[in-house]
């Protein structure tokens, strides 16, 4: 019986082996966590879900993220994913100044529509300047101008079965052998209808740069970077995201990173 | 191996020291503490810079911590910028792994999880285990107040006060007096995990959710900007490591 306890001297001389055992190794015992389809990952995957719905329970869904004084804009808006869409449908937009281009409202609809980029600038603006955080960890502060989406999907008219908006997106953010893979991304109704989401045509007072996602780019002011879609063309509304690329409801989703963005 | 190195006859009463609770919970810490330094240190390797304020200086510099690889004539070379002060940390920091096979990025494979460079992986184990460390956080507070543990053995009193400079000296000396009761300077340093570093990472922790920062402004008033909070994020687990190897 005496055998079985474990003085402290003991425990520390044996933990200290084990952990620099762990150390030397590298820590690459934990790298099989890092496979996507790995069952023990895909457990841990759970806390993000916990992660979301605690947010969405703590947060009202109309409070707004915070907005920042004209002071605070210090720099220009750090361009960073695709920022030179080299599509044949992106390059010829871009030709063309973004006169061809439609905004398109599809999916579980009552009735689609599209909207011109100067239909898009004639609408009610907003302009709020505030604080876009990378899931890299960087942050920057910008201003932005554009149109609200939540009463352009009231004219679609939104069907009370739909779940998502999904965001396609003009730009090849991953050119491979088997050919380019767009960029998309989704968001719940929460997020699609909020205040602060805007159809942003304007940056720090001046047109939307190229860099920055002309000729539209998507403002979900609560999110990371990867939920703010660049270059984007249509929004579909649906109640599954399984259909869309590797079905986990975005390109940055679909590498391993979390849906719903919000930390 | 003489019979010197085992364990004395058991002598006397069996004394109890810490409660199921307590004991439970400082394992499940253990795991998670583990877990939390090693994949945060992943995600820091994915901006391997830190700064003060709301946003990251790109076009002006408030960054205190920066790692780096830069070029010399030598060839590449790791560098670790703080404060300004600027020091060669190749094979560490900045710049690590073998002669063939460089790894230019902030901490080396060797303290990250995974070892290599997957972001997506190191947010989802990092909250993951933050949600557990917090969880395990509310059940040993709740625990602690009801079995009398807080009271008894972390708050500090009156006499812990005005008994701390002697305990110091005493600790100074290497004159360590083992009680039934913790030591000025243990409550001192289990209050201050627990009532000051432990709600600080916790806090700093949400400050850089853009979520959190809607519902919880305050964080960024209370923490001086999201890059300010995410700099005390980073420093708060160092100091942590100073204090649980100090409590030992």
């Amino acid at each position: 019986m005496n055998k079985l306890i474990i003085n402290r001297r003991r425990f520390l001389a044996g933990s200290a082996a084990l952990g620099s055992g762990l150390m030397v190794s590298g820590c690459n015992q934990f790298d099989f966590l890092g496979q996507r389809d790995n069952p023990v990952r895909n457990v841990i995957e759970q806390a993000n879900v916990l992660t979301y719905k605690a947010q969405r329970a703590l947060i009202g869904d109309q409070v707004l993220a915070r907005e920042y004084g004209q002071s605070e804009i210090r720099q220009g808006m750090k361009p960073n994913g695709s920022t030179e869409p080299t599509t044949p449908e992106y390059m010829f937009l871009r030709q063309a100044n973004f006169e061809p281009y439609r905004l398109t409202i599809k999916g579980m609809v009552d009735r689609e529509v599209s909207f011109s980029l100067a239909e898009l600038r004639n609408m009610p603006a907003r302009t709020q300047i505030t604080r876009h955080d990378c899931v890299e960890g960087w942050s920057c502060i910008a201003k932005w101008t554009g149109t609200p989406l939540g009463p352009l999907l009231d004219q679609a008219g939104v069907k009370s079965t739909a779940r998502f908006a999904v965001y396609h997106c003009y730009d090849n953010i991953q050119r491979t052998l088997s050919g380019d893979i767009l960029y998309y991304t989704s968001s719940d109704l929460v997020d699609a209808y909020h205040p602060q989401s805007i159809l942003s045509y304007g940056l720090n007072d001046q047109p939307l740069p190229v860099s920055n996602g002309a000729p539209i780019r998507l403002r979900i002011e609560r999110a990371l970077g990867y939920k703010q879609p660049k270059y984007l063309h249509t929004i579909e509304l649906v109640d599954d995201l399984s259909p869309f690329g590797q079905g986990k409801g975005g390109y940055w989703e679909d590498v391993g990173y979390d849906w719903y963005g919000g930390i | 191996m003489t019979e010197t190195t085992g364990l004395p006859p058991t002598r006397g009463p069996l004394v109890y020291r810490q409660s199921i609770w307590t004991r439970v919970t400082h394992w499940v810490w253990v795991v998670c503490l583990f877990f939390l330094l090693l994949t945060g240190l992943q995600i820091f390797n994915a901006h391997p810079a830190l700064y003060v304020g709301q946003q990251s200086g790109f076009e002006f510099d408030n960054a205190v911590l920066r790692m780096a690889p830069v070029n010399t004539p030598d060839g590449p070379r790791g560098q670790t910028t703080i404060f300004g002060q600027t020091f060669d940390t190749t094979g560490v920091f900045g710049m690590s792994g073998t002669a063939d096979k460089p790894a230019y990025q902030g901490f080396p494979g060797a303290v990250t999880i995974p070892s290599f460079r997957d972001l997506a992986t190191g947010r989802v184990l990092h909250f993951f285990f933050g949600w557990i460390f917090v969880a395990a956080l509310f059940i040993w507070f709740l625990a602690s107040f009801i079995n009398g543990h807080l009271r008894r053995d972390i708050i500090p009193r009156g006499g812990d006060v005005t008994g701390l400079g002697r305990d110091v000296v005493d600790h100074a000396r290497f004159r360590f007096h083992h009680r039934r009761v913790y030591s000025p300077l243990q409550k001192l340093s289990y209050f201050t995990v627990f009532f000051i570093l432990f709600p600080l990472i916790i806090l700093t922790g949400l400050t850089m959710s853009p979520g959190m920062n809607a519902s919880w402004p305050w964080l960024l008033d209370v923490f001086g900007g999201r890059q300010t909070a995410r700099t005390i994020h980073f420093g708060s687990w160092s100091s942590w490591c100073c204090s649980s190897s100090s409590t030992c």
